[in-house]
Formats: C-alpha cells, sequence, structure tokens
C-alpha cells in the first residue's frame, strides 16, 4: 500500500496536473489500461467541483488529492488515518484497488439554504455563462460532475460534510503486474 | 496539451475545429468563441472534435450551452466525434440523444441539408 498526496491551489490549471498525476500513478500500480481514461476523467471531475466550491467558499484554502496504490503490502509503521481509510464495500471483497479521494473545504451546503430543500444531483446541468453563479466555473455544473464520476468509477462514495465534502473512488487493480515506471 | 480552436465556413454552415483539450481550464475559450460565432449571425454550426483528446462536463456543459444559443434561432450544432474515449462521456451523461454526433464534417452537413 502506497499513497501519494497532492495538494493543489483552487485553480483550473491545477486540475490538469491532479489528472495526470493521477493517470501516471494509476499506469504505475497496473490498473488496466483501458481504465486509465476512467480514471482520468473521474478525477477530473472530482478536482473540478472541488475547485468550483472553493472558489465560491473558501478560495485560498487548498484541496487535497491521495492516490492509494493497493497493489503493495500495508506498511506496518504507518497506521491508516481517517482520511485513507476505505468505504466499506458492499461485497466484501478483498480485492486489490487502486483509490482516490478528493477532499475540499467548502461546505457542502450554502447556509442560506432551506435544510428541506433537497436538490436532485442532477439538477441545474449545463449552466453556461448565462447560468453561472457569480464566483462560479463558466460551464460547470457541479451535478453533471458527479453524475459522471457516478458513471465511471468502480466504487464511489460523496461524502458531503460541514467542512468539506469528500470523493472516494476506486478501481481494481488487474492481475499483472504494475508497468515499469521507466515506460511512463 | 492545450486547446486550440479554429474554424471556417462551409456553404452556411460554420465549421469549429477544437484540438486538444477541453477542460475546467480552457472550456470558457471554446465558450466564448461558440458566442462570438452566434452574435454574429452563424446558427448552423458543426463542432469538430476529432482532435479532441479530453473532455469532461464542463465541455459538455459548453457545448450545451452553444446549442441552447443556436436553438434560440432554429439554428443547430451537430458534433464530429468517432473516438470512443470521448463518446463514452456523451453516452453516460444522455447527451448522444441530444447532439447530432456524426463521423465526418460532410456527413453532418449533409444530414442537416436533407432535413
Amino acid at each position: 500500500m502506497a499513497t501519494i498526496t497532492l495538494t493543489i491551489s483552487a485553480l483550473p490549471a491545477h486540475v490538469r496536473t491532479a489528472r495526470l498525476m493521477a493517470a501516471t500513478v494509476a499506469r504505475r500500480a497496473g490498473i488496466a489500461a483501458s481504465a486509465i481514461d476512467e480514471i482520468r476523467l473521474a478525477v477530473g471531475e472530482a478536482c473540478s467541483r472541488a475547485v468550483a466550491a472553493h472558489k465560491l467558499h473558501c478560495p485560498t484554502q487548498p484541496i487535497l488529492l491521495q492516490l492509494i496504490d493497493g497493489s503493495g503490502p500495508d506498511p506496518v509503521s504507518e497506521p491508516r488515518t481517517d482520511t485513507t481509510s476505505r468505504a466499506p464495500r458492499a461485497n466484501g471483497s478483498a480485492t486489490r484497488r487502486f483509490e482516490v479521494v478528493v477532499s475540499d473545504r467548502a461546505p457542502s451546503k450554502d447556509s442560506e439554504e432551506p435544510t428541506d430543500n433537497v436538490e436532485p444531483i442532477l439538477d441545474g446541468l449545463f449552466l453556461d455563462g448565462d447560468d453561472t453563479p457569480p464566483g462560479g466555473i463558466s460551464g460547470f455544473s457541479p451535478g453533471l460532475g458527479l453524475a459522471v464520476i457516478t458513471g465511471l468509477a468502480d466504487e464511489v462514495s460523496i461524502e458531503p460534510q460541514d467542512l468539506g465534502t469528500v470523493v472516494r473512488m476506486s478501481w481494481p487493480l488487474s492481475t499483472d503486474q504494475p508497468q515499469d515506471p521507466s515506460s511512463n | 496539451m492545450d486547446l486550440k480552436l479554429d474554424h471556417y465556413t462551409e456553404g452556411d454552415t460554420e465549421i469549429v475545429v477544437v484540438e486538444g483539450e477541453i477542460d475546467v481550464y480552457t472550456a470558457p475559450r471554446l465558450r466564448e468563441l461558440l458566442i462570438d460565432l452566434v452574435n454574429k449571425g452563424n446558427f448552423y454550426l458543426v463542432v469538430n472534435m476529432e482532435k479532441v483528446e479530453f473532455l469532461d462536463s464542463t465541455g459538455l456543459g459548453v457545448l450545451v450551452g452553444g446549442l441552447k444559443r443556436v436553438r434560440a434561432h432554429d439554428g443547430t450544432l451537430d458534433l464530429v466525434c468517432t473516438q470512443e474515449r470521448i463518446l463514452k462521456i456523451f453516452r453516460i451523461t444522455g447527451l448522444t440523444k441530444v447532439f447530432g454526433i456524426h463521423d465526418t464534417v460532410q456527413e453532418a452537413i449533409d444530414k442537416r441539408s436533407s432535413k
């Protein structure tokens, strides 16, 4: 078990960096080639959502990205923290997995929003310039991004909390040997 | 790679050629181009995505925004794309039913002309 942690400022330009790093680490972990594009896209969506949320609520705060390669042995000297623990699996599978955790620090719900107003996940799709809220990112729709993540990740959990949202995504590792790092 | 944008006229259709990555960083440039074309009276658009290497939901939002704008003038916005990895995001989001997606620019033009 190896974890790579990346902290990025809430800037759209850094989403690409996160995407590229996730794809590189996934390839080294031995993820099937067909799933690399899915990981790249899902990580991009999660980071885009986090950047948009930070731009609205806390633009100076960083966004945390953790890439957890489950292909190696668990480290004995480094107990896992809450932020790196895996989401429970419905089938109890012990399959080694590649997991990506994107943690933001933006409140998951506006304080002015009525508490009984539970919006469907796909509400507000397809924002363009006229629909973009002040401080938001043109063209970005958080609901659509989460829908795409759900469609791409093998397992996904989205945990909205008062102090931010944690998006966990994971994919099974193939039984083949990880690629030689020099091939990246 | 970054985003490269170009456009040219083919009869009454404006062809937009997109190359590179359409994401949260670059999508605003595509949005500005589509708005500019519509504001100049181009209501029949074909976006050639054959050289697009990456597309995320921000890019989808921009394309749908463009579609809304041309439809307000009874226009059309069709796509040219044969790349499976790009088509996948259209399928996941159900947008294959919203956009006309064609194999070639000529096919996109011919399909609209025959309607």
